[in-house]
């Protein structure tokens, strides 16, 4: 669909200083993102934490109260909706009901005008790039989620926008589909070379496709990063709680040695990484996922790993693993995620243990 | 400005052509050179508009207990019907209800005339020896207007029927109550909205009715819509924009009050004919 | 055991039948007796024909006031629906009080009794000679028509997915295109019912034509009225038979209409 001599390139997009506030009331309090030409930028944040209200206003349907939304450098902020040339999948895809597959995908090109017949080429390419050919004369309500969405999908790239919104255009279908369409997704981003804005609350979702995720909360990014920083470094607990699952230990900081705090934690001595160091006595949060822990009764205790000693309180098998909830002396719980395996010794409910994990997988949050 | 524009051009022909006239008629109800209320309070020992407004809302009421008791039936089994059946109950409901108010009469003219089909029945059964009065009296109104607002009863309670969740009545029964019980206890007390949606439509529509008594009912049985059409032919209009406000006002009285009821405000949002 | 369990599903279904049959009678009688061949009203007619719609179709009396009221409805349908869509569209979007006021002078000829309208209108016509005029009655019975357009069209607009809106502006559709390619087809179903309910409000109104009717523009309701008091001869029912056909029809329209723009919208209608 895009011919040798118009090379496209994504559009490269800033929010400065961003704000939405209805009344009194901040669905957006402020964000600052650079997003980067190409790159494939996900909102992710439960719901009311501004992510599509973000969108909107990039889209240009909700006018920011405060801050600046600039496309390659061109603020867009006074720019009505119809001028931005920006591609948009909505949730529910929000085809034309009264129009075939054919005319919702030409749509776009109608409203700017290009023939008849350079229309029906441009459909035809972009019904073969998602895989519909000879759905064209076909009404939506003859199509099936999946397909719909692709027809959505079409229709937002056929006028070769620069930038793509999407707003949880997977929500409505089950899980097999969507794990297809999120790989054909990540496919029809690489080809295109486009920016793509993608919105989700499922962090799954997120992890899979994104070059880059911001996570919001209330209204702020709380941290940006690839997906794997974002894992395995979360700036802070919401956003340990919100990707993945995390154990969160209190503690009280003895000493800092450069990134490293050193901590009192249930009567035992912890280190972990910290990005600004704390003072000494302060109490903080460390946090550390399930999987990364094990059951170390066993093991000589070393200085790259934490140790902690807890009282088993529930085991469950799931197959791939076995998932333990622990108990520390206070009563902390714990959650530890162990591979299964014929080998390893199945703990029981009410078991002494000892578990340990890297002092490079505990972080300060 | 764009949706003021263009709610504009009705809001004007509402106001010229029906607002403005209706308002102007009512005013003459309080005197054609000073204000007086002197024609209301001279209503108030008048024989003929009591009677009236009595027979009025003495017919109304029965009209409305009448379609109560015979449409919460049908719209129960308009709801728990399925197929077919359903199709049939609805076409038998809504036909009469998109048939003319005058041609519906006239079947009643028809039906209930001293030759008419009830009479002939009743004598040829040897029930009777000679046709009974029965058109042109009260009961004709009663039982024509009955058939005329049936729909406006049962529409408002099937609708409210169909949003009980089904499973409610099944989780009475698996509780131990009698098909009756469950009846009683649950798929009732949840119906009242629909109830009293239809209560309102009935009771307020019948107000205002005028064909029909005048075609079916007794000399003596007049309405208060008939003395006001009456009225205005010997062209006595402070009178009759008396009795015009005295309806309207009942009318409205009415609809005030029931829209305090919880889920009643749409009664009159739906498209009815 | 089991007649104590099936008689009162017996009776139930038994009582039903009769209140059935109570309101589609009447509906069967006036039908079969425009068949009838007696030169009087009598049912069960002795024989069936046709000459009561022979009379009818043969008769000036009969065939002026049908064309009128026709042409009244048309016209009423015609003003109507311009009127009730426009402001459909415009009502929703008015600020909170204005849009109580307004729709609240648009919707209210559904409760006001219609005697009242009626004699306000001919108390304000008489003055300006609209009495006795076709125009009179079609500007009055507009008034009556107006709240099933307002109505119908603002339902279907209400039934409209926003995001449909959204999405033509997000894809290059100025305002007015959106309005002309997205909006305006997808009520159109709305509007189409709102028209066809205009037409048989006006086709079927009485109270307002016998006050505005005078001598100069008969309806066909009118001209029934007139006849019913001094005879009830069988030609009414032929009229009244033929009536029953045309809004009967027009109305399975409207439904299927109505269904099919509920498939399309994919969300319910409100009506």
């Amino acid at each position: 669909m895009r011919d040798g001599t118009s090379t496209t390139h994504g559009a490269a997009v800033a929010l400065t200083a961003l704000e939405k506030r209805y009344d009194s009331v901040a669905a957006v309090a402020g964000v600052s993102l650079d997003i980067r030409s190409g790159e494939f930028l996900t909102l992710l944040g439960p719901s009311g934490s501004g992510k599509t209200t973000t969108l909107m206003m990039i889209a240009g349907f909700e006018m920011p109260t405060a801050g600046d939304i600039a496309i390659d450098g061109q603020s867009v902020v006074g720019l009505p909706p119809y001028k931005r040339n920006i591609g948009m999948v909505f949730q529910n895809y929000a085809l034309f009901p009264h129009l075939t597959v054919t005319d919702n995908i030409g749509f776009p090109l109608k409203q700017r005008g290009v023939s008849r017949a350079e229309r029906s080429k441009l459909v035809g390419e972009a019904l073969d790039l998602v895989h519909l050919p000879g759905y064209g004369n076909r009404y939506p309500r003859q199509l099936s989620g999946g397909q719909q969405q692709r027809v959505a999908l079409a229709r937002a790239i056929v006028f070769q926008p620069r930038l793509l919104l999407m707003d949880e255009p997977l929500g409505a279908l089950d899980k097999q589909l969507r794990e297809n369409l999120q790989l054909e997704m990540r496919r029809l981003h690489a080809d295109l070379g486009i920016t793509f804005i993608y919105v989700t609350h499922d962090q799954e979702e997120a992890l899979t496709m994104s070059d880059r995720i911001a996570v919001m909360n209330e209204g702020k990014v709380a941290q940006v990063g690839r997906p794997e920083e974002l894992y395995d470094r979360p700036a802070s607990r919401f956003v340990a709680g919100f990707i993945g699952e995390s154990n969160f230990l209190p503690a009280v900081v003895r000493d800092v040695d450069g990134e490293t705090v050193v901590a009192d934690c249930q009567g035992a001595v912890v280190r972990g990484l910290c990005r600004k160091p704390p003072d000494s006595g302060q109490s903080i949060v460390l946090s550390t996922r399930p999987e990364r822990m094990r059951f170390a009764d066993e093991e000589r205790s070393d200085s790259a790993s934490n140790r902690l000693r807890v009282t088993v309180s529930e085991a469950v098998f799931a197959g791939e693993r076995c998932r333990y909830l622990l108990r520390t002396a206070d009563g902390t719980s714990i959650v530890l995620k162990e591979p299964s395996s014929a080998t390893v010794r199945r703990r029981s409910v009410g078991e002494q243990a000892e578990v340990a994990w890297p002092v490079a997988d505990t972080i300060l949050v | 400005m764009i949706p003021l524009l263009l709610a504009a051009p009705l809001l004007l022909y509402m106001l010229v052509f029906y607002a403005l006239p209706v308002l102007a008629m009512l005013l003459k109800g309080f005197g054609e050179q000073h204000w007086t209320l002197a024609h209301y309070a001279s209503l108030a020992d008048d024989p003929v508009f009591l009677k009236t407004f009595w027979n009025t809302l003495s017919t109304a009421a029965l009209v409305t207990l009448g379609t109560l008791l015979l449409g919460y039936p049908v719209a129960l089994a308009l709801v728990r019907t399925r197929g077919v059946t359903a199709a049939i109950i609805l076409v038998v409901i809504l036909l009469p209800f998109w048939t003319s108010v005058l041609v519906r009469s006239y079947a009643w003219m028809v039906l209930m005339g001293r030759h008419g089909l009830i009479n002939e029945a009743l004598l040829a059964a040897g029930l009777i020896e000679r046709p009974l009065r029965i058109l042109n009296t009260s009961l004709a109104t009663v039982i024509a207007m009955i058939h005329i607002l049936l729909p406006y009863m049962i529409l408002p309670i099937a609708n409210a029927l169909r949003q009980i969740d089904p499973s409610l009545a099944r989780a009475a029964s698996g509780l131990g109550a009698s098909p009756f019980q469950a009846f009683r206890q649950v798929v009732l007390p949840l119906s009242v909205p629909g109830v009293a949606a239809g209560v309102l439509l009935v009771f307020v529509l019948s107000l205002g009715f005028y064909i029909t008594p005048a075609m079916v009912g007794g000399p003596r049985d007049i309405t208060l819509s008939m003395l006001i059409a009456q009225q205005v032919d010997q062209l006595n209009w402070a009178y009759a924009a008396c009795l015009s406000t005295v309806l309207l006002a009942t009318s409205l009285a009415l609809i005030a009050a029931f829209q305090r009821l919880p889920g009643i405000g749409n009664a009159f949002r739906m498209n009815t004919r | 055991m089991t007649v104590a369990r099936l008689l009162p599903r017996t009776i139930s279904k038994a009582v039903v039948g009769l209140i059935l049959l109570f309101l589609g009678f009447p509906i069967v009688v006036v039908v079969v007796v425009s068949f009838s061949s007696a030169t009087y009203l009598t049912f069960p007619p002795p024989a069936f024909g046709l000459r009561w719609y022979e009379a009818y179709f043969g008769s000036a009396d009969w065939l002026r006031p049908t064309w009128l009221s026709l042409a009244v409805a048309s016209a009423v349908v015609a003003l109507s629906t311009v009127l009730g869509t426009l402001a459909a569209l415009g009502l929703g979007r008015l600020p909170k009080p204005l849009r109580v006021v307004a729709a609240a002078l648009v919707l209210s000829p559904l409760i006001v009794p219609v005697i009242v309208v009626a004699i306000g209108i001919y108390y304000a016509f008489s003055r300006y000679g609209l009495v006795g005029s076709p125009l009179g009655l079609v500007l009055a019975h507009t008034c009556l028509a107006v709240p099933f357009v307002v109505t119908s069209v603002s339902a279907s607009l209400a039934g409209i997915d926003p995001r449909l809106q959204q999405a033509a502006l997000s894809l290059g559709a100025t305002p007015r295109n959106t309005f002309l390619q997205v909006t305006l087809p997808l009520i159109r179903p709305g509007v189409i019912v709102g028209a066809l309910f205009a037409f048989i409000s006006s086709f079927d109104e009485l109270v307002v034509a016998l006050f505005l009717s005078g001598s100069g523009a008969v309806t066909l309701p009118r001209r029934m009225w007139d006849d019913l008091r001094f005879q009830i001869d069988p030609t009414i029912a032929a009229v009244s038979t033929l009536t029953i056909v045309l809004t009967a029809s027009l109305l399975a329209v409207a439904h299927l209409l109505r269904r099919r723009a509920q498939g399309n919208l994919g969300k319910a209608s409100v009506t």
